[in-house]
């Protein structure tokens, strides 16, 4: 607001020195006033993004009973105890190791299939492809949990239940990796230079390894931190392929936490936390990447 | 085109078939799978019974499943409008030109998003919890109320309290999606309006708006096909008053996995299915009503 009124005090023509100090400083005065506004809206905001993160940590570090009775604002001694008996009901770093392995998987193959299916529309052109990649945008309208049931009976068929195999293969059908990367294939792999490629002797796979993949590097370190983020999320799938307890990914242990029949909050909060802060940390050291990833990969042109 | 040509683009479909026959496995039968199962009655264990159309017949008398949409329809509503609001005005803020530490509010308001959707249900629950959460605590101390507010105990609060979550969730998300759109406006359109003396205002109605419309319209369609898979937050918080915060996918969920009602969730699941799609034709028709704008192909989701 404070600049849709200073836009109207430069549009009239004042007439006198006088009146162009007056001006000017009604003008600074409404300008602070309107930073300072607008500065405090964004630091309440602030606050209360990283308010729930806070008082998790705090309350990861006290006794039960202090957690029940008191209202907390700072750091206690009783963090080992809480983790300690988190270790006795979930093996988190089991589950935090279970992560990593469906994570990195199913995100290394959705970015190589994701190119590879990308580089093979952009780059060729062969009957139907045109209709194929309309298929490809159109599944992306598909809400996730419409085959559900059909999947995991698919997957009891295959004697897959129980196994990563459900997680990790269906990796490779990865809708939206296909449009993001077919747009930079489009853009940054002219067909001079494949064909320079070609006259110098080399295979068409050896042309998508040796000359597209190190061309995609950057699309793909964009999205390599989405898929990461959604598979390292992903609960509903594993809480219904995965039986044993042992093999669950973080995400639904730390469920597991939850619903037992006694309730130890300080065990729990400390269960949240580590689910929580090790992603904290990643996202601060690569969070220009992210943000820029994001905005590239929403939007281009 | 030459021979050699013809030969050489044939090579493209072994690029695309791995794609393809993953998707056929893992995503097309599936969903023909369920389809087929919807039209029986099934428990896992014998063999499917085919029962026509039993199931859908069952389902459009489910008051459970009624119940189940209007409980997802009020937290969307409640979570997106101010989600919106919130995006919208700070996507704007922060494209000016005065605002400094741009980098650190966005990622700050980017946070909530990365977190598990589970961690926060476990979060909220602690924290909303009657007798010992922190929520009630701070607003006793700040005089706030009085006594201590039971409100997963209460339907419509927990409803709110799922809303206010999904909000605080991916206001953030939307942000980045809006200041995309709003970089990819040229500055030379913003330099012309100045030039004619156009005040802010009037150019964020103006010209702002008009030119991201398409990047309100994905978001809008985006929200509703995410917003109607709501499931995660309410799974977390438990039971709370009268079921009312189960879902859509809830009742899926428990129908399928935990009542072990193949058939019939099978028919959820495609009920689910029919009624996002008119939702987001629905979007669409109403956002582009004015503007000939269609889903614009610049644009595509990233919420995975």
């Amino acid at each position: 607001m404070a600049m849709a009124q200073s836009d109207q005090f430069e549009s009239r023509q004042p007439s006198s020195v006088e009146e162009i100090r007056k001006l000017d400083r009604s003008y600074f005065v409404k300008r602070m006033v309107g930073r300072v506004i607008v500065y405090a809206i964004l630091i309440f905001l602030t606050m209360v993004c990283l308010l729930p993160f806070y008082s998790m940590i705090i309350s990861a570090t006290h006794s039960n009973s202090d957690i029940a009775t008191k209202l907390l604002l700072l750091p206690g001694g009783q963090l080992l105890a809480n983790y300690h008996r988190l270790m006795q009901t979930v093996n988190v770093w089991r589950g935090f190791g279970n992560s990593i392995v469906i994570a990195v998987s199913s995100t290394v193959l959705s970015l190589y299939f994701s190119a590879l299916t990308a580089y093979g529309f952009a780059k060729y052109r062969f009957k139907g492809s045109k209709l194929l990649f309309g298929s490809v945008l159109a599944s992306m309208m598909v809400p996730g949990q419409l085959g559900i049931i059909g999947f995991f009976q698919l997957m009891h068929g295959f004697h897959m239940l129980n196994t990563y195999w459900p997680l990790i293969l269906p990796s490779i059908a990865n809708a939206f990796g296909v449009f993001f990367l077919k747009q930079i294939c489009d853009e940054s792999i002219t067909d001079e230079l494949i064909e320079a490629a070609r006259i110098d002797g080399a295979s068409e796979v050896r042309i998508f390894h040796r000359l597209a993949l190190p061309l995609l590097m950057p699309g793909m370190s964009a999205l390599a931190i989405f898929f990461f983020i959604g598979n390292w999320n992903s609960f509903l799938n594993p809480l219904i392929i995965l039986f044993d307890n042992n093999l669950q990914p973080l995400p639904v242990m730390i469920a597991m936490t939850q619903g037992s029949n006694f309730t130890d909050y300080g065990a729990q909060y400390v269960g949240v936390a580590i689910s929580v802060v090790p992603i904290i940390i990643v996202f601060a050291i690569l969070s220009k990447r992210i943000i820029g990833g994001l905005s590239v990969g929403s939007l281009k042109g | 085109m030459t021979a050699g040509n013809v030969k050489r683009n044939r090579i493209g479909y072994y690029f695309i078939v791995p794609y393809f026959v993953a998707f056929l496995i893992f995503g097309l039968y599936p969903i023909l799978y369920s389809l087929y199962i919807s039209f029986t009655n099934w428990n896992g264990f014998s063999s499917p019974v085919f029962v026509g159309l039993q199931n859908y017949v069952r389902l459009i008398h489910d008051t459970a499943f009624y119940q189940s949409i209007l409980t997802t329809l009020i937290i969307w509503i409640i979570s997106i409008v101010p989600q919106l609001i919130l995006a919208l005005g700070l996507a704007i803020l922060l494209n000016e030109k005065f605002i400094r530490g741009k980098h650190f509010f966005r990622a700050v308001f980017y946070l909530p998003n990365i977190v598990t959707p589970v961690t926060i249900g476990v979060l909220a629950a602690l924290m909303f919890d009657w007798k010992t959460g922190s929520v009630n605590k701070i607003l006793v101390a700040l005089h706030i109320i009085h006594v201590p507010v039971n409100w997963l105990g209460h339907p419509f609060l927990a409803q709110v309290i799922v809303g206010g979550i999904m909000c605080w969730q991916y206001f953030g998300y939307n942000m980045l999606i809006f200041t995309a759109g709003l970089q990819s406006i040229p500055n030379e359109v913003y330099e012309a309006a100045e030039m004619d003396g156009a005040t802010r205002f009037q150019i964020a109605l103006r010209i702002t708006m008009p030119m991201i419309r398409p990047v309100i319209l994905f978001t809008a369609v985006t929200s509703v096909i995410g917003g109607m898979q709501i499931f995660d937050v309410p799974l977390m918080l438990g039971n709370t008053a009268g079921n009312s915060t189960q879902t859509m996918v809830s009742y899926l969920y428990t129908t399928g996995f935990k009542r072990f009602d193949y058939g019939y969730a099978s028919a959820i699941a495609y009920g689910i299915f029919i009624l996002i799609m008119v939702m987001s034709l629905v979007t669409m028709k109403l956002s582009s009503r004015k503007n000939q704008t269609v889903v614009s192909d610049r644009v595509a989701p990233v919420r995975a």
